[in-house]
């Protein structure tokens, strides 16, 4: 187990270097300059500014220097916001799309496992065909609409809850909402077609002619086994939603860390980009490498000792 | 109420298909003593499996029916029993090993768990009880170190050690009957040979009765006393092993026996496959569903499923050769010396089985 816990960090340190390295490289072939009215801006003005900011000297220099801030856990300063550290907007920006994100996913995981449950428990009945129905809708329109549906009835319509903007505890509803849609038909359709599969396996067969009543064989054995896959899937799930989507911040007003994003990229904010994305790509490593682990957990076949190449 | 423990008359299962309802056992008969063994031979798709599930109810209800026939257990019959009544005759009266020891047990629950599941739900033992009675059951099924293994998953087993697993399950509530469906086909033969000789020594130890299927005629010579055929979900020929192995009556069950290899005959002497292969259920016409593959087919065959034929107090057969109309000269030898021989077949099996039936 040791060895295997070094051997993945080992990995994961490797995988964030090239994906900083790449970023960097992708950056500077980006046209233009951080600094607005750039085209105003004389040469000197320019000279004077970019020994400021340290991009007078050659791209490989600056590489190293953040490589090297970075190592000491220095993400640098905005280049749009004055003495600003990129930490501390993250921080800031988190906070709202971590909730939301979470909030949608919780509700989301809930509703598409038992839409998705009952769906395959009814299996080829109107039950079954209604929640792949909206399963299938889920996937498919893309969630603004929603976003612009909820707003419409709920908030406008019906007045139960704000349209938009980050006030109080009910600003974080509608957003939720707008998230959990794509999170419950993801989830319904997978843990239906897990269940399914289950469901027709000779072990639970065996559970039947034990004589266990029929909620003990779905529970004990089929939901069980249905739902290690599940886990597998969640994990990403989990950080692409909690870590902002631009188009639910964007729409509900959300202060959130995909609105941040999108406008560092507008404005080549660079160490900001560089800090989100290798937020984003951290997040990502961490949370496949605790699926893993926990796949090891659940579902005892697999086993973590001894460094396997899984 | 008669001695037999498990009795079926005349049962009918067919399946909802896409294209229609298609028969899948027509009108089996069959019944078993305490303690005895019946094996259920025929090829795949002879609706042999489906009998077997259709015992325990085990087969999805959306698309099974069963329009017709009776499963007697103890006199009562099984299909009138509630969901409820099933479930508490599953496992604790009759229970049943699967083919594939591979893939029958839960692989992420402990083996313990597994057999001690059926313990708690029909002896209401205590979790310490059925634990310590799980342990015993492994032991009894010849797994070493008994008291660790119960706390091993499945895929820390070989397939016949899984097997061992799935058969103490089966038997650790003491069911009266075992429905055996094809426990020893994912097997490798000496493993095969391990499992037999276990099945048959629980048999003797707690009186089960065990219906076996099987498709294979070496352990059908082992393992059974009595022997169903079938063939397109009939039960073409029904009789004691000594009756069906050296008085065959039915050109099905002479073909089974023509085509197994024999260790007394030359090796040069070459196997006579049946030829043909079995009907689709679904067109199946009004006469012998055999009629297009047997090689003593007659008019009447095409057209008329024969009846049941007593050809002693224990053998009958659904052959239209032995119908009294059929004229003797058209009866082939073979059938006809089995049937002389009907009497003194037991002498001379019981001096057969002492040079033994290789397994």
């Amino acid at each position: 187990m040791k060895r295997y816990l070094i051997q993945r960090f080992a990995y994961a340190v490797i995988t964030l270097f090239i994906i900083v390295s790449a970023t960097f490289l992708l950056m500077q072939l980006l046209p233009g300059t951080p600094y607005s009215n750039a085209e105003k801006l004389t040469e000197s003005q320019r000279a004077i500014l970019d020994a400021k900011y340290g991009l007078d000297k050659p791209v490989a220099l600056q590489y190293l220097t953040y490589i090297g801030n970075l190592v000491q856990g220095d993400l640098g300063y905005s280049f749009q916001y004055q003495g600003r550290t990129v930490m501390s907007m993250i921080g800031d920006r988190i906070g709202p799309s971590a909730l939301i994100g979470l909030q949608g996913l919780v509700f989301g995981t809930i509703i598409g496992l038992v839409l998705g449950i009952i769906s395959a428990l009814r299996h080829n009945t109107a039950i079954d065909y209604v929640s792949v129905t909206i399963a299938v809708l889920g996937m498919s329109i893309p969630s603004f609409v929603f976003a612009a549906l909820l707003q419409y009835y709920i908030g406008v319509k019906l007045g139960w809850l704000p349209v938009a903007l980050w006030e109080n505890y009910q600003s974080t509803i509608l957003p939720s909402l707008a998230l959990s849609v794509t999170v419950i038909a993801t989830v319904a359709r997978f843990i239906r077609s897990e269940m399914l599969e289950v469901l027709g396996q000779d072990y639970v067969t065996t559970a039947r002619a034990k004589g266990l009543n029929e909620s003990g064989v779905i529970w004990k054995h089929v939901i069980r086994n249905a739902l290690i896959p599940v886990v597998t899937m969640l994990g990403p799930l989990a950080v692409s939603i909690m870590t902002g989507t631009l188009v639910i911040e964007k729409i509900f007003g959300v202060p959130g860390l995909g609105e941040q994003f999108t406008l560092s990229i507008l404005v080549l904010d660079y160490s900001v980009i560089m800090g989100i994305t290798l937020l984003y790509s951290a997040l990502f490593i961490f949370v496949v490498f605790v699926v893993d682990v926990l796949y090891g957990l659940l579902d005892p076949r697999i086993d973590l000792k001894g460094g396997s190449k899984a | 109420m008669n001695n037999h423990i498990l009795e079926v008359n005349n049962l009918h299962v067919s399946f909802k298909t896409r294209n229609g309802e298609v028969p899948a056992v027509r009108g089996v008969n069959f019944s078993l003593k305490k303690g005895e063994t019946l094996a259920i031979v025929g090829e795949s798709g002879s609706g042999k499996s489906v009998t077997a599930k259709s015992i325990m109810q085990l087969l999805p209800k959306q698309n099974t029916m069963i329009p017709e026939g009776e499963i007697r257990y103890e006199g009562k019959d099984l299909l009138k029993f509630s969901k409820k009544e099933i479930q508490n005759i599953r496992g604790s009266d009759i229970s049943m090993v699967f083919q594939d020891p591979m893939t029958s047990l839960n692989p992420t629950m402990k083996i313990g768990k597994q057999i001690m599941e059926g313990l708690s739900r029909h002896m209401k033992l205590t979790k310490k009880q059925a634990r310590e009675r799980a342990k015993e059951m492994l032991e009894l099924v010849g797994i070493p170190n008994a008291e660790a293994r119960l706390d091993a998953y499945p895929h820390q087993f070989s397939g016949g050690m899984r097997q061992r697993v799935v058969i103490a399950i089966a038997l650790a509530c003491n069911p009266k009957v075992l429905i055996a469906d094809e426990p020893t086909t994912a097997l490798d033969v000496t493993i095969q040979a391990q499992i037999l000789r276990l099945m048959r020594g629980l048999q003797e130890k707690m009186d089960t009765a065990i219906v076996l299927i099987t498709h294979d005629l070496g352990v059908v010579a082992n393992m059974a006393d009595r022997v169903a055929v079938m063939y397109a979900g009939e039960v073409v020929e029904q009789g004691t092993l000594d009756e069906i192995f050296y008085s065959p009556q039915h050109p099905y069950t002479l073909g089974l026996l023509r085509s197994m290899p024999n260790l007394d005959a030359p090796r040069t002497e070459p196997l006579i496959p049946i030829p043909g292969s079995p009907p689709d259920p679904a067109t199946l016409g009004t006469g012998c569903p055999f009629a297009a593959r047997c090689p003593y087919t007659m008019k009447v065959c095409h057209d008329f499923n024969p009846d049941y034929t007593a050809v002693s107090g224990t053998q009958a057969v659904r052959c239209w050769l032995q119908d009294e109309r059929t004229p003797e000269e058209h009866v082939p030898e073979v059938i006809r010396k089995g049937r002389q021989t009907s009497e003194i077949a037991a002498d001379q099996a019981a001096i057969d089985a002492a040079g033994g039936v290789p397994v």
